[in-house]
């Protein structure tokens, strides 16, 4: 009888790491922030969102404008005008003689160029999934300067220590996208593919 | 095949002389608007010269961002991003475009001193760095 019950208590152990396992699999699955995966999906080459099709993704329409990248990413990441809606970008275009600060005062033409390429692919203006999470989580009557100041942002950013950022002389900011997001200028800010200067990989 | 060192020295000299020549063209007009000859000592003096830059609260001077070794990248005060070297010995693409350098003098100056640069500092500014 005894021998018996030893064996029927190893299968019963089995069974319930087993179980255990399973269960565990399955939160880490249900917890990953880009199930229906598409990375770059929506980060197509002509720079628009593919309509229609509104998967889960932290992907956003890449730069396509190039005298926007040349203006801007001299001093700062060319950020994809799809992480803010189209009012804050006329606030920000208008405002360019002190911008955060700084002088960042353009030819006329220029401006107005930059503006218009920035509006029409602003985040409330392009079909985008991730774009819409960031526009979604701002108040109506906001236009918000930094896309750090979105609730969305904030809510994606909030685990992360000082130490890790701030006080991180590689990193400093989080206006440094590409600091840590490694396909941040293809438009890609996948959690997995993340790698903090001097700290690796986070995974939440 | 013994000579194959002096292609880029070729390259370089080459590229020397394009920043020359824009430089020449720029001095020529600030001269127009007043300015005496241009001096790559005094350049390098208003480089380091410090101001207070009010609203950062600091002490601030070209070098704050591109350094002392032109030769050598830059970095953003503020954002950490990379600055290209500004010398055109070593960065060809700096020099050479008037529109661009006009841009750069009217954003930076009115930063960095607080004011336009007259004619005369952009001549030198203009004389020290392409001496480097």
């Amino acid at each position: 009888m005894k021998p018996r019950l030893k064996i029927n208590r190893f299968w019963g152990m089995v069974l319930l790491a087993g179980c255990i396992t399973l269960s565990m699999g399955t939160l880490a699955w249900s917890d990953s922030d880009d199930w229906g995966k598409s990375g770059n999906k929506y980060a197509s080459e002509d720079g628009k969102a593919d309509e229609g099709s509104w998967g889960r993704t932290t992907g956003v329409a890449v730069v396509t404008n190039k005298q926007y990248r040349n203006e801007c990413s001299a001093c700062h990441f060319a950020y994809q005008p799809g992480f803010l809606p189209e009012r804050s970008w006329v606030k920000i275009m208008g405002s360019l003689d002190d911008h955060f600060g700084e002088n960042a005062k353009l030819d006329e033409p220029t401006r107005a160029s930059i503006e218009n390429y920035l509006r029409g692919h602003a985040g409330d203006v392009l079909p985008n999934r991730f774009s819409r999470s960031f526009v979604r989580s701002i108040d109506a009557d906001a236009a918000p300067l930094r896309i750090s100041q979105t609730a969305f942002f904030h809510r994606k950013h909030r685990e992360i220590p000082a130490r890790m950022v701030k006080d991180n002389l590689k990193v400093r900011s989080f206006s440094n996208c590409a600091a840590c997001h490694g396909g941040a200028d293809q438009g890609s800010f996948d959690e997995h593919s993340v790698r903090i200067p001097d700290f690796g990989s986070w995974e939440d | 095949m013994k000579h194959l060192w002096l292609i880029p020295m070729l390259l370089l000299a080459a590229s020397a002389q394009a920043s020359e020549a824009v430089v020449q063209a720029q001095i020529t007009q600030y001269k127009q608007q007043g300015s005496g000859a241009a001096d790559p000592t005094r350049g390098m003096a208003k480089w380091n010269e410090q101001h207070m830059q009010a609203k950062i609260g600091k002490m601030v001077s070209c070098s704050s961002c591109h350094g002392n070794d032109l030769t050598q990248a830059g970095e953003h005060l503020r954002t950490g991003k990379r600055i290209d070297p500004m010398a055109p010995s070593v960065n060809p693409d700096r020099l050479s475009d008037p529109a661009k350098i006009e841009k750069w003098f009217g954003r930076n100056c009115e930063w960095t001193l607080g004011r336009d640069c007259t004619a005369q500092e952009k001549a030198d500014f203009l004389a020290f760095i392409q001496s480097k």
